[in-house]
């Protein structure tokens, strides 16, 4: 019987990556240019974090002082990315 | 993972290769005008049991048969039906397999029904060929890119083309295992062929453009342009002496089928 060959799948490791961030809750302390923006933890920790796509996406803003939950990547956890604004 | 067979285990599958060689005789000598496709599957269900072997793909991803018998245009896997009856000067393909104590074999060849015309003849003639001309390349240190560029050139150098939707494919203990031996590619290409590797090589020929289509049973694959297909497989181990086509008696020499 003959069989549908398959893709060789290109990244066995996309996993990591997306599943390992770290999500916390931080507050907006500055804008920076370039839809960045300066954000401190729950720690008192300061972090560089950019606005997600899909905020971007949905045209959602961010000012100063909002509360935010930024999601830290494992591998440099001074940078985050914005993922979702509290209201 | 590519498993390696030992020669316990080789001849092992050469039992199932008889088998599988002595049914598709048998049923080759049952083709003619008239004959309903699911005589085929039920010969080849009696036969198997009388063997102590079992028919391997009825029930593999839910495939209703015992056998895949597929007309002209039907490229694989047609369904054997009691309403579907072959008639003078169709092409039909014949694909069987079987298990036994565990290892798989699996082969096919196309037939005529009657008289045939003369442009179905060349196409079987071809695709039986290309197979002859695979087989050839099997040999321990030579690429599987070699085997597949044996059959696309073959059948390319006669107007025919090759299907690239299906693919031949390693086994042993399971009918499909690793590597896929598409019926296409690049000479010095592809994985070292080792001994004890086994394969089904099964050229896939079109008569017209390589483009294939399921229809809605979910498994019959015709040509998309409506031309015919030939199909031949054999499975074959790579020995240190070169290919040894378990599908057929040792003795057996001249063209694959």
């Amino acid at each position: 019987m003959a069989k549908r060959p398959e893709q060789e799948k290109k990244k066995p490791g996309e996993g990591s990556g997306k599943e390992d961030a770290i999500e916390v809750m931080a507050t907006v302390i500055e804008p920076l240019p370039n839809a960045m923006f300066r954000v401190q933890l729950e720690n008192k920790h300061q972090v560089l974090a950019h606005i997600s796509g899909k905020m971007r996406k949905n045209f959602i803003r961010i000012l100063a002082g909002d509360k935010v939950a930024v999601e830290l990547s494992p591998y440099d956890l001074t940078r985050g990315r914005i993922v979702y604004r509290y209201k | 993972m590519v498993i390696c067979k030992s020669p316990a285990e080789l001849e092992k599958m050469h039992r199932a290769g008889l088998l599988v060689w002595g049914a598709l005789q048998k049923m080759r000598a049952m083709v003619r005008p008239g004959l309903a496709t699911k005589e085929l599957d039920e010969f080849a269900e009696t036969y198997s049991a009388g063997q102590l072997a079992r028919p391997a793909f009825k029930g593999y991803r839910g495939y209703p048969g015992s056998v895949c018998v597929s007309v002209n245009k039907e490229v694989v896997h047609g369904i054997p039906s009691p309403d579907r009856r072959l008639a003078d000067g169709d092409i039909v393909s014949l694909d069987f397999g079987v298990e036994i104590e565990g290892y798989f074999a699996d082969a096919a060849l196309t037939v005529p029904v009657g008289k045939v015309s003369p442009e179905r003849e060349k196409l079987l003639r071809v695709t039986r060929e290309s197979l002859d001309r695979a087989i050839e390349k099997v040999q321990p240190g030579n690429r599987l890119g070699d085997v597949s560029w044996a059959v696309q050139e073959w059948v390319e150098r006669h107007g025919f083309s090759v299907v690239r939707e299906f693919v031949g494919h390693g086994i042993g203990t399971k009918m499909h295992e690793e590597p896929q031996v598409p019926n296409y590619g690049a000479a010095g290409q592809g994985m070292r062929l080792q001994e004890g590797l086994v394969l089904a090589i099964e050229p896939m020929v079109n008569a017209g453009k390589p483009a294939v289509r399921v229809l809605e049973d979910d498994w019959t694959a015709v040509t998309a342009d409506g031309s015919d297909s030939a199909h031949f497989e054999h499975t074959i181990a790579v020995t240190k002496d070169g290919p040894w086509i378990l599908t057929r008696p040792r003795e057996t020499t001249g063209p694959c089928w």
